[in-house]
């Protein structure tokens, strides 16, 4: 029998009964041929393969994240307490050392879901990798976490979610943004003024395929890991990247994936994107699974793969090498750059438009960072939707030193209701969460 | 009349049973070099003392190709295998030659490439030169489209006696299994068709028309000739044979424990509202993982026999057994000994037992009683303490639907059914355990030969119907048809019933068995480019497992 060099966690959760709608991609079937080929291939008699089924998160756990509008019953189905809880039991099967890597393969994704939650963006509703991190961080205060997302889409939510944190860096490879969905990404979103220079930003020419996404791995992701040293590592394992998925136009292949995976070695992945069921699926997912279980996964092969036609043009490398040697001096700058940014400044300000394609609300929001040097700083959010709300939100973050926690409090009282339709504090420094 | 025969490591028990109450039962010593020999003088014996016309069924209960397994006597067996892309496949050559061909269709069953004749005809050649009789064909994913299998059967036909297609044995999704699964059935049908042969031959001479059936591992039977083509189904029927017997002699709709201590091991059992838990995918044999269907059992090292010593203070109880209880003549003490100290069982040489235990009672500084007590309340504490256990893992298999994470059957049992030697013993102490209402029956002592007396035919079958190909097929029956674009989940379950039907009836149902039940159904849409294809239908249906009836009045209280 086939024996597993690192011992793999799968929580293989297909949600067969839940769709956004009968046709949506995000659909029953999504994950029904992945199933077909993982049963086939008899991955669940591989020595030192596991199987769990998901927990379920609890309003708690999606506090921590995010300011549901007007709170979390109403805004969440079943289908996302059950997604984050998949990717909760992956992460603390790892924590725990039940097994070395675990692989959450759950739906429906997480990645587009900001701070603000007024619907779903993206098929998304909640971030369910951050939501598995902060409550595993609940436990493991210090923990030092690499997110990187290799979804076709950028990771705009949680990008949002870790803007501030420099405990948390994100790395996000995606089809640049002016060709596709959600339309950020770029270089210069680096990260507020606690975390300037820890939001990463790759964004890739459309048609880039195996050779440059392994570049881009081998010059900017891993050497920046390498300085990092991050306790854990979260692959935020979007599968959109495929030659053959409808919504995107890459040249990814299952081979990449999985040397992908094989190279970056994440203690945890989590499925995010990756609308190619039948073509891409099967294969890309069993070659992630192979990957982090250390088997071999040369074999794995979608059967109209063609390595001459998604042979890399020789411009897009050469636009890559580029772009992979600016990403990594603006990383190897950070310091200086932040400098230039906070100086003279108490405060940051950002102001967004975002806009909910899934259920077609739009929001405007202002974020603001105070700039403290004790810790990364209360931050507030204020923010309107086309929905009727107006709600303001403060976030007392978990390294926050006393100061900050008081200022948090204080914002929280002294704001008044007649300004807002809700007002929210998220205290995660004693883990707790206030509305009115 | 029924006659019901069980296979043991030790002996052979056979029971007739008329009217729901056994009438006669016969016990002989195996002799292991010739089990038909062994298996036709006990049912002479039984035959000689009854009206042999009044026969309507014998169900056989036989290790024969279970121990062609374990002893490694099975024939040499020539696979061919497909195996496609994906997992590297060196570590399925499980035949005694192996040719891996080129080709293969996809997780829908579509084809993606052909395989090579010449790949073929090497593999003739190549078997011819070792003198192979029995081959294997297995191709990933033969459950969706087993076109490949067919062809590479039809050259092999005239040159090889027996070919085994992998998707006749299952159509369960698991590569690995399907190939092993296929060199056990190609590996034991020479011998097993040697059995069947010469137990019809001399059911004939004795003018015995009644038909024959066999016990399979799912605790069902299936008609003598489906064994031959199938002998693989035949392995480990015995703990199936005493977990029957159990149901026979005491029914229940509840979720319940069931226990077999015997002399070495203390097999457990779950029923789930009365229905047997199967094994998820298969049973195991040897160093196979198969996908024969099997009642969930689980074995430890705790019985009778097992050998008792004091290790820091602590009573440890098996799991081995060193040989007979101390008072028989054996090396140790054990928890039989406790029983004839303490007067409860009058076998052996009671001083000899006094002896065994006192040894235990001077290290643990207790009293005789209290020792022999301490012995059996620590075998209910081992017991205990892996029924729960495996209550958990088995509670926590994995789901796929919403609805089955947040509201799937849970077993927790309601009651506790018990056989073996020591079960009468044992009854107080699980009860207290466990705090559950513990029955063993009165005929324990011939549980497994009821068991296979009383089983009827079972059998399930696999559906897939792809609308958007236009395609149904049911691998096991070798359906592989054309529907139109707008069939649906309605005539996908009927069909599936009908068929079921057929194929019990072909493996000798009698009408009143034909309880048929649907386990797994679903039904997806398939989109494809925003747009809905087609739907992509999945079924399971089977014919629920169960006895021919219940045992007359057999409950101990
Ligand atoms: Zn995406
Ligand atoms: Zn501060």
């Amino acid at each position: 029998m086939i024996k597993a060099k690192n011992k793999l966690g799968l929580v293989f959760f297909p949600a067969f009964d839940w769709a956004i709608s009968s046709t949506h991609p995000e659909r029953e079937e999504r994950l029904l041929y992945t199933q077909d080929q993982i049963f086939e291939e008899g991955i669940e008699d591989i020595e030192g393969i596991y199987f769990y089924n998901p927990i379920i998160a609890a309003e708690k756990d999606i506090q921590r994240v995010h300011f549901c509008v007007p709170d979390v019953k109403s805004r969440l189905t079943q289908s996302h307490y059950i997604s984050a809880g998949g990717a909760i039991k992956a992460f603390e099967a790892v924590i725990n050392g039940d097994v070395d890597k675990a692989f959450a393969l759950v739906r429906p994704p997480g990645h587009h879901a900001q701070r603000v939650v007024y619907g779903d963006r993206g098929f998304c509703i909640i971030n369910i990798e951050g939501v598995m991190l902060e409550r595993i961080r609940q436990k493991n205060k210090d923990l030092r976490v690499a997110i990187i997302d290799t979804d076709c889409h950028h990771g705009d939510g949680t990008q949002d979610i870790y803007w501030n944190d420099k405990n948390t860096l994100f790395i996000s490879l995606h089809q640049d943004g002016r060709t596709l969905y959600p339309g950020t990404g770029f270089l210069d979103e680096s990260g507020g003024p606690g975390a300037y220079g820890y939001n990463i930003n790759i964004p890739l020419p459309p048609g880039t395929g195996d050779e440059g996404f392994l570049y881009v791995l081998d010059n900017v992701v891993l050497p920046i890991l390498d300085e990092y040293k991050p306790d854990i590592i979260v692959n935020s394992a979007g599968q959109d990247n495929h030659y053959t998925d409808p919504l995107t136009n890459m040249n990814f292949s299952a081979q990449g994936y999985a040397k992908l995976n094989d190279r970056l070695n994440p203690d945890i992945a989590v499925l995010e994107g990756g609308y190619s069921i039948e073509g891409a699926l099967p294969y890309i997912n069993l070659g992630i699974i192979l990957a982090m279980a250390g088997i071999d996964y040369s074999h794995v092969k979608e059967p109209d793969y063609d390595k001459d036609k998604l042979k890399q043009p020789p411009d897009i490398t050469e636009y890559i090498k580029k772009l992979s040697d600016t990403v990594y001096k603006r990383w190897q700058k950070r310091e200086t750059l932040r400098a230039d940014i906070i100086k003279g400044y108490d405060n940051i300000q950002r102001t967004r438009q975002i806009y909910y394609d899934t259920d077609g609300i739009l929001e405007n929001q202002t974020q603001n960072f105070k700039i403290c040097r004790k810790c990364s700083g209360v931050n507030t959010i204020d923010s309107q939707s086309d929905t009727g709300y107006h709600i303001f939100a403060i976030t007392i973050p978990l390294d926050a030193c006393s100061d900050c926690v008081d200022h948090g409090y204080r914002l929280y009282k002294n704001t008044s209701k007649s300004d807002y339709s809700n007002i929210y504090l998220q205290d995660r420094v004693n883990d707790m969460f206030f509305s009115k | 009349m029924i006659v019901g025969l069980d296979v043991g490591g030790t002996h052979i028990d056979a029971v007739i049973i008329e009217h729901g109450n056994i009438i006669d039962t016969v016990k002989r010593p195996v002799n292991r070099d010739d089990l038909f020999e062994s298996i036709w003088t006990t049912l002479e014996t039984l035959f000689s003392r009854h009206d042999k016309t009044k026969i309507e069924r014998v169900n056989l209960s036989t290790t024969i190709s279970t121990n062609a397994i374990v002893e490694k006597k099975t024939s040499p067996v020539g696979m061919v295998i497909q195996s496609g892309p994906g997992l590297p496949n060196d570590y399925l050559a499980c035949g005694d030659e192996n040719v891996f061909i080129s080709g293969y269709v996809d997780h829908r069953g579509k084809l993606v490439q052909d395989f090579n004749l010449k790949e073929i005809q090497k593999a003739i050649d190549l078997f011819k030169k070792r003198d192979i009789r029995c081959c294997a064909v297995v191709t990933k994913f033969c459950t969706r489209n087993f076109n490949h299998e067919l062809k590479i059967k039809k050259l092999l036909d005239k040159h090889f006696p027996s070919i085994t297609m992998g998707h006749t044995l299952s159509g369960k999704l698991n590569f690995p299994r399907r190939v092993f699964t296929s060199y056990l059935n190609a590996a034991t049908y020479d011998i097993f068709k040697e059995f069947a042969d010469n137990i019809k031959k001399s059911m004939e001479q004795e003018g015995i028309n009644a038909p024959l059936f066999i016990l399979k591992a799912d605790g069902g039977t299936t008609s003598l000739s489906a064994a031959t083509d199938r002998p693989v189904e035949t392995i480990l029927s015995g703990p199936a044979a005493s977990f029957m017997g159990i149901n026979a002699m005491l029914n229940t709709n509840k979720d319940a424990l069931l226990l077999d201590i015997g002399g070495t091991t203390t097999d457990i059992f779950f029923l789930a509202d009365g229905v047997p838990l199967f094994e998820p995918l298969g049973i195991e044999i040897g160093s196979y993982k198969t996908l024969v269907r099997a009642i969930y059992i689980h074995s430890i090292g705790l019985g009778g026999d097992s050998s008792i010593h004091v290790e820091n203070g602590q009573l440890i109880i098996g799991p081995t057994r060193e040989g007979p209880p101390y008072a028989l003549g054996g090396p140790k003490p054990t928890p039989t000994d406790a029983l004839i100290a303490l007067g409860l069982m009058k076998i052996g040489n009671r001083d000899k037992a006094i002896e065994a235990i006192q040894g235990l009672s001077q290290k643990l500084n207790l009293s005789l009683e209290d020792t022999a007590q301490k012995i059996l309340d620590t075998m209910g504490d081992i017991i205990k303490g892996r029924v729960d256990a495996l209550l958990v893992q088995i509670n926590s298999k994995p789901v796929y639907t919403l609805k089955e994470l947040l509201y799937g059957k849970k077993i927790k049992p309601h009651l506790i059914n018990i056989i073996g030697g020591p079960a009468k013993y044992m009854k107080p102490v699980l009860e207290k355990k466990f705090n559950l209402p513990c029955y063993f029956p009165k005929h324990y002592h011939v549980a497994n030969a009821i068991g296979a007396a009383l089983a009827r035919i079972t059998t399930d079958i696999t559906m897939v119907a792809d609308t958007s190909q236009g395609v149904l097929s049911v691998p096991e029956m070798g359906i592989y048809e054309k529907i139109s674009g707008n069939y649906g989940l309605e005539s996908a379950r009927e069909r599936a019933i009908k068929l079921l039907i057929e194929r019990a009836v072909y493996l000798g149902a009698y009408q009143d068995e034909l309880e048929t039940e649907i386990i797994e159904e679903s039904s997806f849409n398939m989109v494809r480019g925003f747009f809905t294809s087609g739907k992509n239908i999945r079924i399971k249906t089977q014919i629920k497992p169960g006895l021919i009836y219940e045992l007359k009045g057999d409950k101990d209280d």
